[in-house]
């Protein structure tokens, strides 16, 4: 998933044929799977009227849900973008051992079901757990706790920063690296002035892919959660809760809260990179 | 601790062969970025994924093969993988026309469109589950209109297919995009003037340029697809032998405390996006010249 | 690789996909046997019941049926039917599910608890103790859950039918310890849920906490659920504590008269139902850990298993499973209010 390009689109010259049908088609494809299924939320949800959505979305419990999804969501994210880049640079940049097998690992989290995900990474992080048990003694608790939903959030996460930084630190021409040294710049300034602004659009993708991805996760965080309110309940977990109520109005307020929350971060993100891309 | 280890068997002793010194780092950071990175590797991804070999092996070879001669567990397979068949092609069609027409023409609200490509990867399964309950359940707003003529849609195929296709949308098109941005038009120009018609042009210079990416999307999709959960749970109706899928067979499983025929499923759906994966490494790896030109034309 | 092969493939392999798909459609539909909609811990049991009806079935009639069974939280289940999954019976964990189906989506009369004999529940269970073989930390009753430093296992009630249970069951035994007190009642609940380290969603979920990931040093659990994962994994590392005092559990079965004569199922299902409270059925029940409605049925070594304790009504404590779910479950009700406390 490389991101939405780094050079900017040549201009037509002449008319391209086809912009009816593609774009017909996915218009008409988009409506129907994706904005009249979501427009029944906001529908439903209006029917609690203004007032009563917003009292849905500013009570605490809700509150305190959504800042936690959406919190550990950005942690998560925060932390595949340092360690995706690292990945993504090592695999690039560096030939050792083991290399190919681990690069086939990466994007194991798409096919992994959630719930296994879920099973998988309690089982290794609760107290009794492969990595649990160590960290007990060094006092650190992980499952069932708001790290553990970080935990599980950065796992699904995972492929998206790798695979949106890969393919551009690819492109990077050696040739520039090499004339920055030429002209005395240190490694670390050849670093964060040539090769950063060249990945950085990629990179922001990766992290919204991968931090919105991790706001709506239920399957695996569940597991691992502890779900206590205030504390470890994550929306998407409220949402069941208030169904479990046949509060049907109630659960698709969240839901509507949330995806409009994602949809204004995604928006701004890929008008951000149009507009990096047109300055560059 | 086993990652450790682990880690240590797959360090490098000479981790570069380059020679220029200017654009490479000292030794130290080298290792040490490649330490941090099979560490954040190890302990997010590979003792997981380790973890569920373990325990579908844990009562030998013997029980891991039982498990797959179940007949539910055979009829999930099967439903996961018509599912995934007819998500993964629609998709494709999609994808490419979606990436055709924003990489190809400039319009107004294009960011807008991507944005929305994209929404289905921010929305929740269970929200993307719900959904398709408020619109074809028993009380849904389909029902009215369509009665008892719409035949099944939930709690059957149907659902399982649209909640998969769902899911995985914006796969394809999000992996084309940024390809199809970067090689501009110039390649497609010069073959209409050359005469070719739109067809001519899409079969023999852009699907050429662009198939590297349009595998890894379809590989991509199809893990995705084989492995969704949290949607499909809620449309399936779990009738045992007709609306499971995988994943939530391998629910089921766990549930029943037949941990290795769970785990066995899991493994099972691990094993098919590594071959898919490993397919595709090995192409890249003998079309590797191939690859880096197509790469280049457009960069 | 050839790009037009490839589309050609592609194509090729869509419609065969969509060929299959259509096919195993219609035959999702066209099931004119009985589906049984059942919460989680009671697949094993049903296994057995529906192989046993079906031939017993044939031996009285002659025709040939099947039993499909789909098994899960007993809330979602209930949503499940709801929303338009065609259950012809449904057996679930509590009434208050039962009762949503037929007021919200009108499938069966409000009365249809009066249908069959023992308030529709052909089988009982109650809420007992799981504990760690030899019980270290000495639990005898629900007084030593609220002890500091006792680890408590049990599932969210605002998701699991079987947490409501054992909330159900504390709140009875705080009751009648503190001579009928609401507010000491409470405060005792609230204090057994400040033990508890982990809210799972669902029954099983807490069981494999405690079970395998060696979680708490006690798990609430229904009877048939702790006499089960004993059985299933290790008589040597689990006890069985019976409570002083504990709740009734009667999980109730129902015909869901609209899906059934849409189906033509109707006298299957009655029979199915019926069937459930037969000698054989009773049996079966009592070997899989339910208490039968009809003890003398079943094997007395099966019986031997399950605890002597003194058992409470819910609606003699609570009124009603309606006014229970108000009271306590529901959003702002008194288990949201111990949490908001804290």
């Amino acid at each position: 998933m490389t991101p939405l390009a780094v050079t900017r689109p040549r201009r037509t010259r002449r008319t391209m044929p086809g912009l009816t049908p593609t774009l017909g088609f996915t218009l008409f494809y988009l409506g129907l799977i994706v904005l009249i299924p979501l427009a029944g939320v906001f529908f439903k949800a209006s029917g609690l009227g203004f007032a009563g959505l917003w009292k849905v979305i500013t009570s605490e419990r809700v509150l305190a849900a959504l800042s936690l999804s959406f919190g550990a969501a950005a942690i998560a994210a925060v932390l595949n973008a340092v360690f995706g880049s690292v990945v993504a640079w090592v695999f690039v940049r560096y030939e050792f051992p083991g290399k190919r097998l681990f690069d086939a690992f990466i994007d194991l989290p798409f096919a992994l079901p959630t719930a296994v995900a879920g099973i998988a990474l309690t089982a290794l992080y609760s107290e009794n757990g492969w990595i649990g048990s160590v960290l007990a003694h060094a006092g650190i608790k992980i499952a069932y706790t708001p790290l553990g939903i970080i935990v599980a959030m950065t796992f699904i996460g995972l492929p998206f920063v790798v695979r949106t930084v890969e393919p551009v630190l690819r492109e990077v021409e050696r040739d520039l690296e090499e004339a920055a040294a030429t002209l005395g710049a240190r490694r670390w300034q050849t670093v964060l002035r040539v090769i950063a602004p060249a990945v950085f659009p990629s990179l922001v993708t990766g992290f919204a892919l991968s931090f919105a991805r991790a706001v709506g996760e239920y399957g695996s965080v569940i597991f691992i959660a502890g779900n206590f309110p205030m504390v470890s309940e994550i929306a998407p977990l409220l949402i069941i809760i208030k169904l479990e109520e046949f509060d049907y109005k109630g659960a698709t307020a969240v839901a509507a809260t949330m995806l409009v929350l994602s949809f204004l971060l995604l928006l701004t993100i890929n008008l951000l990179q149009a507009w990096v891309r047109r300055r560059v | 601790m086993n990652h450790a280890v682990k880690d240590a068997a797959f360090l490098p002793f000479e981790p570069l062969k380059q020679t220029n010194s200017v654009i490479n780092e000292p030794r130290l950071v080298r290792w040490l970025l490649i330490a941090a990175a099979l560490g954040f590797l190890s302990l997010f991804l590979l003792l997981p994924l380790l973890s569920v070999f373990v325990e579908a092996l844990r009562k030998g070879a013997g029980a891991y093969f039982a498990a797959f001669s179940d007949p539910e567990t055979l009829a999930s397979i099967k439903l996961t993988f018509i599912a995934a068949a007819i998500a993964v092609p629609l998709n494709l069609i999609f994808g490419l026309c979606a990436a055709w027409a924003i990489t190809k023409f400039e319009f107004r609200g294009k960011q807008l469109l991507i944005t929305m490509i994209d929404l289905p990867f921010s929305v929740s399964p269970v929200v993307a589950g719900l959904i398709f309950v408020l619109i074809f359940g028993a009380q849904g707003w389909a029902q009215p209109w369509f009665g008892d003529h719409l035949g099944k849609v939930l709690f059957a195929t149907p659902g399982i297919v649209l909640a998969t296709i769902f899911v995985t949308f914006p796969f394809i098109a999000r992996e084309l995009i940024p390809l199809m941005q970067e090689q501009g038009t110039e390649d497609e120009q010069a073959a209409l003037s050359l005469g070719a018609t739109g067809w001519q042009t899409f079969t023999r210079v852009t699907l050429p340029n662009i198939k590297w990416a349009l595998l890894y999307g379809v590989l991509l999709c199809n893990a995705r697809a084989t492995g969704e959960f949290g949607a499909v749970s809620v449309v399936s109706g779990h009738i045992r032998g007709l609306t499971n899928t995988m994943p939530l067979h391998i629910e089921i499983l766990y549930n029943e405390y037949q941990f290795v025929s769970a785990f066995a499923v899991a493994s099972l759906l691990a094993l098919l996006a590594m071959v898919t994966l490993a397919v595709k490494s090995l192409l890249e790896w003998r079309y590797a010249d191939q690859l880096a030109a197509t790469h280049r034309s457009g960069g | 690789m050839n790009a037009r092969l490839l589309l050609s493939r592609l194509a090729r392999t869509a419609l065969a996909a969509a060929i299959a798909a259509a096919l195993a459609g219609t035959a999702a539909v066209s099931h004119a046997d009985l589906l049984n909609v059942s919460y989680d811990p009671t697949r094993e049991f049903y296994k057995d019941i529906n192989s046993q009806f079906v031939a017993d079935w044939k031996a009285k009639t002659g025709k040939s049926t099947a039993v499909q069974a789909s098994h899960g939280g007993s809330g979602k289940q209930a949503r499940a039917v709801i929303d338009g999954l065609e259950a012809d019976v449904v057996t679930l964990a509590l009434a208050y599910d039962i009762d949503s189906i037929a007021e919200k989506g009108g499938l069966l009369p409000a009365d249809w608890q009066k249908r069959l004999p023992n308030n529709s529940s052909p089988y009982t269970s109650t809420i007992v103790f799981l504990v760690r073989k030899g019980n270290p930390k000495g639990i005898k009753d629900w007084s030593d859950l609220v002890k500091p430093g006792i680890s408590v296992i049990t599932p969210n009630p605002k998701t699991s039918g079987g947490a409501r249970w054992n909330y159900l069951a504390a709140w009875g035994y705080a009751l009648k310890a503190n001579g009928g007190d609401q507010a000491k009642a409470q405060a005792f609940v609230a204090a057994l849920f400040k033990n508890v380290p982990v809210l799972d969603t669902g029954a099983r979920g807490s069981t494999t906490t405690f079970v395998q990931r060696g979680l708490g040093d006690v798990l609430i659990s229904w009877e048939n659920e702790a006499l089960l994962s004993i059985e299933e994994l290790g008589p040597d590392k689990f006890d069985i504590i019976a409570p002083s005092y504990s709740i009734l559990a009667e999980p109730p079965v129902a015909l869901v008269d609209k899906n059934v004569d849409k189906h033509g199922s109707r006298a299957e299902a009655e029979a199915y139902l019926n069937f459930l409270y037969t000698p054989v059925g009773q049996k079966l029940a009592a070997k899989h850990y339910l208490r039968p409605s009809k003890p003398e049925n079943a094997d007395p070594a099966d019986l031997a298993r399950f605890q002597k304790t003194t058992l409470f009504k819910l609606d003699d404590v609570f009124g009603s499973w309606a006014k229970a779910q108000k009271t306590h479950f529901a959003d702002g009700g008194v288990f949201d209010q111990i949490y908001a406390a804290k």
